[in-house]
């Protein structure tokens, strides 16, 4: 999955751990920018705004 | 359809735990890392892959919430470090101690022992604070205070102003990371604890530092597991999409919701976790299955329960209802 498994024991560990940090670092980038845009919109709705 | 590898199904269950885990962990700071090793073993997952993708993903949610507490200011770089040489240190000498007790055949026994005793007396203690919240506070800003007043050379500044020794923390961290080597756990659920009641150290400083700590602490365990590729990607990846989503609604939580309204909930789930762990070792140790089974009913049960404790009692302030079923449930 993802071309790792065809890496040495070192290099797949690097990619696992570096894959994941891109992946986090993106989702908090995306999750805050939609927080920023929707998100008051989002809290009015439930507050019964 | 699948999606590497995996059918839609399995695709939602993932995300939604994950969104689960992620609202524990961004209202509490904690909370994460002992729910989703249990879970993939309970889905057939080898151990050695549940504990590696485990770690994989305390990791990915450690960066989002170290992040977020980086923006805010709440991450003290110094405590941090000392804190971090100190359990690394720790850490192996807990685990010195479990290969002799290996040794002795009494590692098994007493490393449940010791497990479920911590958390149950972390449950308590969390429990007793939710329930006597001056007589508590008083009590922690005393044991803070004369910590402080120990003047054993470097003394270092910390965030917020507090003044203690640097050996001193190197000494708590010591001990929470032979806690952490002969338990085999993040050790979140000790540190924090330590640096709020024991060092005086701001709540939100103290969370934001241990956040960092457990992303340090947490790649290092990733990297080590995924060294023999025990670290099953994609699940870890779909998981963090839920768990980054949820950090973001316990966070959000935080500034509508007093943390001592859900803390009984929280220590409720200690507990059940401590049950949980005895009655998971009792079942293997006797070949009860039914045992197994209350011990995962407890675990999930607890989580799902005490996040949507904390989503209900958010929404409660936000429509400011304050006298509804569900609303007066969540908030007692």
């Amino acid at each position: 999955m993802f071309g790792l498994e065809s890496m040495s024991g070192s290099a797949q560990a690097v990619a696992t751990v570096g894959l994941v940090l891109a992946e986090a670092i993106a989702l908090y980038a995306v999750y805050g920018v939609l927080s920023s845009t929707v998100g008051s919109a989002v809290i009015d709705a439930i507050g019964g705004a | 359809m699948a999606i590497f590898g995996m059918s839609l199904v399995m695709v939602a269950v993932f995300i939604g735990f994950g969104l689960l885990i992620g609202t524990l962990f961004g209202f509490f700071g904690m909370g994460g890392s002992f729910l989703v090793t249990p879970a993939l073993l309970v889905m057939g997952y080898p151990s050695t892959v549940a504990v590696g993708s485990g770690l994989a993903f305390v990791f990915g949610t450690s960066v989002i919430g170290a992040l977020r507490h980086r923006d805010h200011g709440q991450v003290d770089y110094k405590l941090a470090v000392i804190m971090t040489v100190a359990m690394t240190l720790g850490i192996e000498g807990g685990k010195s101690v479990v290969f002799f007790l290996e040794a002795t055949g009494m590692a098994d026994l007493l490393i449940n022992v010791a497990y479920v005793g911590l958390l149950a007396a972390v449950g308590l203690l969390t429990l007793r604070d939710a329930w006597s919240d001056a007589e508590t506070t008083e009590a922690s800003n005393d044991l803070a205070d004369r910590v402080q007043s120990i003047h054993i050379p470097p003394m270092v500044t910390l965030r917020g102003g507090v003044r203690v020794s640097a050996t001193i923390i190197f000494g708590i961290g010591l001990v929470i990371g032979v806690l952490s080597g002969f338990l085999g756990v993040g050790g979140g659920f000790l540190l924090m604890p330590a640096m709020m009641y024991g060092l005086g150290v701001p709540a939100a400083i103290a969370v934001g530092t241990d956040i960092l700590q457990i992303t340090i602490s947490g790649a290092f365990g990733a990297f080590t597991y995924a060294r023999s590729g025990s670290v099953a990607v994609p699940v870890v990846a779909f998981l963090l999409i839920g768990s980054a989503l949820g950090a973001r609604i316990g966070a959000g939580a935080t500034n509508l919701v007093d943390e001592d309204e859900i803390k009984g909930y929280f220590a409720a789930m200690l507990l059940a976790g401590s049950v949980a762990v005895a009655s998971n070792k009792i079942g293997a140790v006797y070949g009860i299955d039914f045992l197994n089974t209350v011990s995962t009913v407890l675990i999930f049960g607890a989580a799902l329960l005490v996040s949507s404790a904390v989503v209900l009692a958010a929404i409660c302030r936000l429509r400011n209802d304050e006298t509804g079923m569900w609303c007066r449930l969540t908030t007692s």
